[in-house]
């Protein structure tokens, strides 16, 4: 086994950006606006820097797929820990039909051609929120997934994994190679602090195109639209029940 | 004599600037207020008050790291997780 983990790291608008549409509806504004890691990549790349420190994986390799810009978030991973990064450049209009199964494409190709023996993702991206990056590159790849993983340990040649499902936790054993995708209590990410943002400067990145992985970009889904949500109603205000009753009873409620 | 201090309290100010960054009420207040705190010390020469200073100020960038996780953190929770009955 190489030892060597894929981790995937997508730069997203910054959580605590208020996001606004775009006057035609076609999508959101970017220009301008502060861009940072997915916070869920923040936490699958401290999952493999904290594998790397144990000692039980070799090498942390951060990837990214998108224009230039995606290469400062490879940095950060870099500053973080990771060893070194590609970035998959992908730009304009394949930049804007980039979607999961994409993504997942050219994760797969990266994964066979590095002898990858693991690939840790965020669970999902806080701009689409999509959930499916994880699940299909290990459907492309026919390797176990390990969704919403909120404890991750290694046993030998098998992982075990607790995860975060609607009934509780779920304690799950899987084989290497695998895919796992991070929950928000995974672990607490470290801050990439200035001294080893510097110290990432010398860990290299290399560039690919999609094309140099034999993957196919084209994206079987338009969107249509992009508006934002209903505003909220004001609520109103009653004196008494037998007033709510009435006005509920006028909204057609009850 | 004071020079290897000196890079000490250099790095430190270029650190927190960096940190500073992101901090909620803007980057340009935080610059504001950290300029201030450092011009208020400039005229210490006593090398272990301002080994002293330095410490205060790198348990300053702990506090900061610690708030922008805990900031997050929130923000994630809030947004993904369904309130605790």
């Amino acid at each position: 086994m190489s030892g060597r983990v894929l981790v995937g790291v997508k730069r997203v608008i910054d959580y605590a950006v208020k996001i606004r549409v775009k006057p035609d509806n076609t999508g959101v504004v970017t220009d301008g606006v502060k861009h940072s890691m997915n916070p869920f990549c923040e936490i699958a790349v401290e999952e493999a820097v904290k594998l790397k420190e144990k000692k039980l994986i070799k090498e942390v390799v951060a990837v990214s797929c998108g224009p230039q810009q995606s290469q400062e978030t490879i940095r950060t991973a870099l500053a973080m820990g990771a060893d070194r990064g590609i970035h998959v450049d992908v730009s304009g209009k394949d930049y804007e039909n980039l979607g999961p199964l994409q993504v997942s494409k050219i994760l797969a190709a990266l994964a066979k051609q590095e002898d990858a023996q693991l690939i840790l993702l965020g669970k999902q991206a806080i701009d689409d929120d999509c959930n499916q990056t994880g699940q299909m590159t290990a459907a492309l790849l026919d390797w176990p997934q390990g969704t919403f993983a909120s404890e991750v340990s290694l046993e030998g040649d098998k992982i075990n994994l607790v995860r975060e499902i609607d009934g509780g936790l779920e304690h799950i054993k899987i084989n290497t190679p695998a895919v796992i995708t991070a929950d928000l209590r995974l672990n607490t990410p470290r801050y990439a602090t200035l001294p080893n943002i510097m110290k990432a400067k010398k860990k290299k990145i290399a560039t690919v195109k999609p094309a140099d992985l034999g993957v196919d970009l084209t994206s079987r889904l338009e969107v249509l639209k992009v508006e934002e949500p209903p505003q909220r109603q004001a609520g109103m205000k009653v004196e008494t029940v037998e007033d709510l009753v009435v006005k509920l009873k006028e909204a057609g409620r009850v | 004599m004071a020079n290897p201090l000196k890079t000490e309290v250099i790095r430190l100010y270029k650190n927190l600037l960096y940190l500073g960054r992101e901090y909620p009420q803007g980057a340009a207040y935080f610059r504001q207020r950290l300029k201030s705190a450092f011009m208020k010390n400039k005229d210490v020469t006593d090398p272990e008050k301002i080994k002293q200073l330095v410490a205060r100020g790198d348990h300053v960038i702990k506090e900061l790291e610690a708030l922008y996780f805990l900031r997050k953190y929130r923000a994630m929770k809030k947004r993904y997780y369904e309130p605790e009955k």
